[in-house]
């Protein structure tokens, strides 16, 4: 885990202080900087706002978008929208599964993907959709996973496809 | 400068589309004019019109020409273009079937420049409004324009700000309803990344009218472009003085700030979403309180959607009278609508109340993609249920969707052909109903598990007949005791599917079979003996090894091995595999 720096999660924090409900915005904060919420950095949290470690943990809990795991390099966000569910999503995700060995919701053990699975990117129109580090991929066949699973491998030259 | 733009789109029904190709026709038009600089040529989407051949619409003038031929380029250019004469044998008076209201400056204005908005009549109603209007007589307005929720509950607008009004207690607050979580739709969305403008003008306006002095824009952290859409619209009101103290020199001072959503469907009802918004776990509480009476931090407050604020400025700027011409009797206005799923021209279409739903699916969309039959319409998502097809001529309001077991909901259109299974899509919302379920009521959590539970074991071919009357029984008591919106509808997918399909839940369990073939488990692969070459595709490709035999007798599959994966299906080039 990369060092934390309390210099910083001091600032991030100092945007929002004083302000009424800032714990939900404090912790996007710190999700978007770190790409999850560290425990060190909950508990830095708790001492600079004097809310107790375990509420910062039930609001952690409830959403979907914080997470308390390191993210792996890339983000494959299958998405299962109704549309996309219709239009054969969950084949995507079969075969993005099976292809790199994975559930839904867990990362390969190099630490190259993390596969989930998200409810709407609001682009139904071009269902079915995978979006890779936030890049959206639409009207994906289920031969065409491969190749753009491919692009992000080839990057690295070293993650087993 | 570019002074003016011309939209082009092949609106015929049959033959390819000529778009492309007429479009450079165009272009190459313009060029020899040398007005590249002063037209923009455009490839519309969607312009509104259908089955009038290459329609060519020139703004800001609002001309709209049918039927153009590549003949007629050269005249359009020369007269309308450069002498604004107007082709008379050309000229298309037909009304769209679609009218503009909520999103009459998506795609029309520049989103980040607030001229633009301020230019095509942006802040008009606000400065009406703070010079000549009392808040009662906001209020009046909007009872007269007939404005219902557009979230999904069509609660009316007025009466929520009378509500809020009447409150004695001070600060009262504004919220704005962003958080679109229905998955297969995004009207908000659009209009919060084309339109922002509109969407605070309409909070202003609601501010004024029930005496609130602060706001919040409670938006989907996943809709990252509209987040910095909203984010510059706001900073740049309050650089021009639209935000803050004293607005416009009057003795209203309101302002915005933006939450985030953090990726929870419960979010979207409104309790939860102050508790969201007061940085706490969104869990609702029960009504009464209503948030009118005693809200965020326990003040007053009104939370209207993206669509229902988008439309307030409109109102206000043209007459309540005018916006209640459009519509029904008990649903006034236009809703927007998020066609998706097996639909030809899948997309966002804005139609009047009351027009007839194979009007949307049919002339607007164009049918399904396959051509095959439309076998139902979900609307309403996860909240929602279906109407099936006999029922499509169904006039599309608030009131007759209910009546017919769905509801209007944020506006997701979902269209299902006959190759989609009505027990697994009730199977796929329940699913999603009971991941999201907050978990706070009983009824929902469990009931919610239960009815998932059984849906699963009926689609694994495991079902009884019993199971439908269990099914009902649970689906009665979640809606009579959960405690919020979320449970209270989730099983109104089931509700509804069993009502129109309840011959397509039978044959799951009593004849083990998915006439739709969705139900992987009910499957049969088999191979057709008369059409197999033998060629041995299927036999090599069998990640099971279930296929035996050899090229002389043939092959088959064996059903105990078989994991219905589909692989011989897709590699098979005679079509000699059959799945049922």
């Amino acid at each position: 885990m990369e060092n934390i720096n309390t210099e910083e999660i001091k600032s991030l924090i100092q945007k929002w202080k004083g302000k009424d409900g800032n714990l939900v915005m404090i912790l996007h904060e710190i999700q978007n900087r770190y790409g999850y919420v560290p425990r060190p950095v909950s508990l830095e949290v708790s001492k600079e706002t004097g809310i107790p470690l375990a509420r910062i943990y039930e609001v952690i809990t409830f959403y979907n978008y914080f997470e308390l795991c390191p993210p792996a390099k890339h983000t494959i966000s299958v998405c299962m929208g109704t549309a996309c569910y219709l239009k054969g999503a969950p084949e995507l995700l079969e075969e993005i599964e099976t292809l790199l060995h994975v559930q839904e919701g867990q990362s390969t053990e190099d630490g190259q993907f993390h596969v989930n699975v998200v409810r709407c990117l609001g682009c139904c129109g071009l269902a079915p959709v995978v979006s890779i580090d936030g890049k959206i991929f639409g009207k994906v066949k289920k031969s065409e996973i491969m190749e753009i699973l491919s692009r992000y491998t080839h990057e690295e030259n070293n993650v087993k496809v | 400068m570019v002074k003016r733009i011309v939209l082009i789109k092949d609106t015929a029904a049959t033959g390819p589309d000529t778009t492309r190709d007429f479009y450079n026709r165009f272009l190459d038009g313009i060029r020899e004019h040398k007005l590249l600089d002063e037209i923009m040529v455009v490839r519309a989407a969607d312009l509104g019109y259908y089955g009038h051949g290459l329609v060519v619409k020139i703004m800001p003038n609002n001309i709209v020409y049918h039927n153009v031929q590549n003949t007629d380029i050269e005249r359009i250019i020369k007269s309308t273009i450069e002498k604004n004469q107007i082709l008379d044998d050309l000229i298309l008076n037909e009304k769209p079937k679609q009218i503009k209201v909520a999103l009459r400056n998506c795609g029309l204005i520049d989103p980040e420049n607030i001229n633009d908005y301020i230019a095509h009549d942006g802040y008009k109603a606000l400065s009406n409004v703070l010079l000549e209007f009392t808040p009662e007589k906001v209020i009046d307005e909007l009872k007269k324009s007939g404005l219902r929720g557009r979230g999904g509950a069509g609660y009316p607008t007025w009466m929520k700000w009378k509500a809020c009004r009447a409150s004695r207690s001070n600060p009262k607050y504004i919220i704005c309803n962003a958080d679109e979580g229905d998955p297969g739709a995004y009207m908000d969305r659009s209009i919060l990344e084309g339109d922002p403008y509109s969407i605070i003008e309409g909070m202003m306006i609601a501010a004024y009218a029930v005496g609130a002095s602060k706001g919040y824009f409670y938006i989907r952290a996943e809709y990252p472009l509209a987040v910095q859409r909203i984010d510059e619209a706001l900073t740049k009101c309050r650089e021009v003085g639209l935000l803050g103290e004293n607005i416009l020199d009057s003795k209203f001072s309101f302002d915005i700030d933006i939450r985030l959503g953090a990726g929870a469907f419960v979010c979207g009802e409104e309790t939860a979403l102050m508790a969201s918004i007061e940085g706490k776990r969104g869990t609702p509480h029960p009504r009464p309180p209503y948030p009118t009476g005693s809200g965020l931090w326990g003040q007053p407050t009104v939370i209207n959607n993206v669509e229902t604020l988008a439309n307030v400025p409109y109102i206000l700027c043209y007459g309540g009278d005018n916006f209640a011409k459009i519509g029904t009797n008990s649903s006034k206005g236009t809703k927007v609508f998020a066609v998706t799923g097996k639909i030809k021209n899948s997309g966002l279409v804005e139609v009047p109340m009351g027009i007839p739903l194979k009007e949307i699916i049919y002339d607007i969309c164009g049918g399904t993609i396959s051509g095959k039959d439309v076998k139902a319409v979900q609307t309403g998502g996860p909240s929602g249920g279906v109407i099936p097809n006999k029922n499509l001529d169904v006039l599309v309001d608030y009131d007759n969707l209910q009546k017919m077991g769905s509801i209007m909901g944020s506006g997701g259109m979902i269209v299902m052909d006959t190759d989609d299974c009505m027990v697994d899509i009730a199977k796929f919302y329940l699913g999603f109903c009971v991941e999201e379920s907050c978990g706070k009521c009983a009824p929902c959590r469990i009931g919610g598990f239960q009815i998932l539970q059984i849906l699963n074991r009926i689609t694994e071919g495991k079902g009884k007949i019993e199971d439908l009357a269990t099914l009902k029984r649970i689906a009665v008591s979640m809606q009579k005791a959960s405690l919020c919106g979320l449970g209270q509808n989730a099983p109104n997918p089931v509700v509804s599917t069993l009502n129109y399909f309840e011959e397509e839940y039978k044959e799951h369990i009593i004849n083990k079979r998915c006439r739709a073939g969705k139900c992987v488990a009910l499957l049969t692969y088999t191979i057709i003996q008369e059409k197999c070459k033998k060629c041995a595709l299927c036999f090599t490709n069998c990640p099971v090894k279930a296929i035996s035999g050899n090229r002389e007798t043939g092959y088959k599959i064996d059903q105990s091995l078989c994991t219905k994966c589909g692989k011989c299906k897709e590699v098979c080039k005679f079509k000699a595999v059959s799945k049922e």
